[in-house]
């Protein structure tokens, strides 16, 4: 293997209809530096490919089976550039607000395609700004407003797990990750709990402490325990202890 | 508030209603009551002007008591004590009145005057009241049709709108756009099919323009464009997309809204086909009975997918049209089960251009 080839830039093509990958694959094609790694028809495989060959490139679409664009990328991390690649413009701002490095048109045009892929090529070799922050951060604060989240995609090396939120019983704040308790498992996910709280739907889900958020509909008893703190009892028998702004947040949730 | 206090003009004609009644009232207590000309101007004038205030509080009872819902006691009481109050009211006002006029010259005798025509002054009050009653009933008559044919008007403009608008939706651009894409990767691998789409794509268009403009077509004609539909789709989606038809041959010339089926079928695409890996079927069935059409349509889709935009836009949209186009008379309902979306139309079989069979009345469900 030469020098000039291990430079190559390594691409996926995610699109679930096989002639817009096609014309993709054409547009790459022209382009000796790069080398498509993986073609990807749903949100799953794209997620698995991914974190399997750590591309450099991913041309992503936003609406197919399984998984969502947005979701594909909050799960591969902030590692590739990313150009979205979509019929619909409704999406742009958000794409932009997870620093996507473009976002195409469908039909897509050569000369916006070579654009598109200048930009990649400046945020590959540093001239542009990456994501200053975790794009699973970014993914998070892009959800269109009045929205909350339905559902939590989590990733474990190439597997994904989707969790209902009304299958999530609590999340519990571990160093950089939140554990999320659903159906006797316990998830980890790359987030902040702060952000996992302001994107689930507070009429639902309430911090009881610093370290967790509680399904309302799972908490069966509030008990004392020592002097001056309590613990909630869940319905799945979890004990989580509540501090006493959390206990405030309850009773006035419970008052209302 | 009352009407006529509403408008000064109204009132002003209300007033000038009275002046004959008070001509009347003169007249009355100048001959058969004794009074001369002048004394019975001087108290007939004054009290009916009293009197024609008195009455509008008619309207509060009237209002109370609509005709077509109250009993006829209850009717009976309310106004013969209404008549009865505000007369004896209108008498207390015509001693006062007949008190005030005595410093005036010729005026001397008017107390015991007037105290004697007492009982024709108490008649003649429930009597104009009474005609007070009649007058707001025809006022509020009046109003309740002009509510009616203003609400019929709205309900008219928001049938026209819905159509209008679910004519507007029908060609998806994202169809397009996507189309597009799809003819553009075709012009390099495969020119033949790049430009058997174009034409597919051109068919299907044309289609649309045509039909949006006619009131209503054949079962037949809709199935041909979604049809035109579909072979633009299937070079999409490839086999991922599986279509069943079970139409009965007698369902085929029954008319209906145009383009009331494709968005289904779109719809049915978006939300169900497109989010499924291997992809899924669509069924459509169309049977008639007893002067109706029945249609299912039904797919397969995956009840943990993305959630996608507009979901159920489509839907409101052809339950509208339909709600505007057959009052009362289609049906329209559509459920989610397990794994499957199921949408099922009933509208009358129409023989004659808008007419309805007098058999095909249905109840309205919606679930």
């Amino acid at each position: 293997m030469t020098g000039s080839e291990a430079r190559k830039i390594r691409t996926m093509i995610v699109d679930d209809e096989d002639l817009a990958r096609q014309v993709l694959r054409e547009f790459v094609s022209k382009h000796s530096e790069i080398e498509v790694v993986a073609e990807c028809a749903n949100g799953f495989e794209a997620v698995k490919s991914a974190a399997e060959l750590k591309p450099d490139l991913v041309f992503l679409d936003i609406q197919m089976p399984k998984l969502d664009g947005f979701e594909v990328l909050e799960l591969i991390g902030p590692g590739p550039a990313v150009i979205f690649v979509t019929a619909y413009d409704t999406f742009a701002i958000r794409a932009f607000e997870v620093h996507a490095v473009d976002y195409l048109l469908k039909p897509i045009g050569a000369p916006r395609f070579e654009a598109a892929l200048e930009r990649a090529k400046e945020r590959l070799s540093g001239k542009l700004p990456a994501a200053p922050l975790p794009a699973m951060e970014l993914a998070a604060a892009a959800r269109p407003p009045q929205q909350y989240l339905d559902r939590i995609p989590v990733r474990d090396g190439a597997s994904v797990f989707i969790i209902p939120v009304a299958k999530l019983d609590y999340a519990e704040a571990q160093d950089d990750y939140v554990a999320l308790a659903s159906q006797g498992k316990k998830h980890l996910k790359q987030q902040t709990i702060s952000s996992l709280e302001t994107a689930l739907d507070p009429s639902r889900f309430l911090r009881i402490h610093r370290s967790y958020i509680v399904n309302l509909e799972r908490v069966t008893k509030i008990e004392p325990y020592g002097k001056d703190s309590f613990v909630a009892v869940l319905s799945t028998g979890a004990q989580l202890p509540v501090s006493r702004a959390g206990h405030a947040r309850l009773r006035a949730f419970l008052d209302r | 508030m009352h009407p006529l206090l509403t408008q000064i003009r109204r009132l002003l004609f209300y007033l000038l209603g009275w002046i004959p009644l008070a001509g009347m009232l003169t007249y009355l207590l100048a001959v058969p009551g004794g009074l001369t000309w002048w004394q019975a101007a001087a108290v007939a004038f004054p009290l009916c002007l009293l009197y024609a205030f008195v009455c509008l509080a008619a309207w509060y009872p009237c209002l109370a008591t609509p005709l077509e819902r109250s009993s006829v006691p209850r009717f009976l009481v309310t106004h013969v004590m209404g008549a009865v109050v505000a007369s004896a009211l209108w008498v207390f006002a015509a001693r006062m009145l007949a008190r005030m006029l005595t410093g005036f010259e010729g005026f001397h005798e008017i107390v015991p005057q007037i105290s004697k025509n007492f009982p024709l002054l108490f008649g003649t009050g429930v009597l104009l009241y009474l005609l007070a009653v009649g007058f707001h009933y025809v006022l509020l008559a009046v109003e309740a049709s002009r509510q009616a044919e203003a609400r019929m008007m709205q309900a008219g403009l928001l049938a026209r709108d819905a159509e209008l608008r679910a004519l507007k939706a029908q060609v998806n651009p994202h169809f397009l756009f996507n189309s597009l894409n799809s003819i553009s990767a075709l012009t390099a691998s495969d020119p033949a099919k790049a430009r058997e789409m174009c034409i597919l794509l051109g068919d299907f268009l044309r289609r649309t323009l045509g039909l949006g403009e006619k009131p209503s077509i054949p079962l037949a004609e809709e199935m041909s464009l979604i049809h035109a539909f579909l072979a633009v789709e299937k070079i999409r989606y490839g086999d991922r997309l599986r279509m069943e038809e079970s139409i009965d041959p007698e369902a085929l010339d029954a008319e209906l809204p145009p383009l009331l089926l494709q968005p289904l079928v779109e719809n049915a695409i978006v939300h169900g086909v497109a989010n499924l890996v291997e992809g899924g079927w669509i069924r459509l069935g169309a049977h008639r009975r007893d002067g109706l059409l029945d249609i299912a349509i039904e797919n397969e889709f995956d009840p943990e997918a993305p959630r996608r935009r507009r979901n159920g836009v489509g839907l409101e949209n052809v339950r509208q049209r339909l709600a505007a186009r057959y009052p009362g008379v289609a049906s329209f309902a559509a459920s989610a089960e397990a794994d499957r979306f199921r949408v099922v139309i009933t509208i009358p079989v129409q023989r004659d251009e808008g007419r309805v069979p007098p058999q095909a009345v249905l109840q309205e469900k919606t679930s």
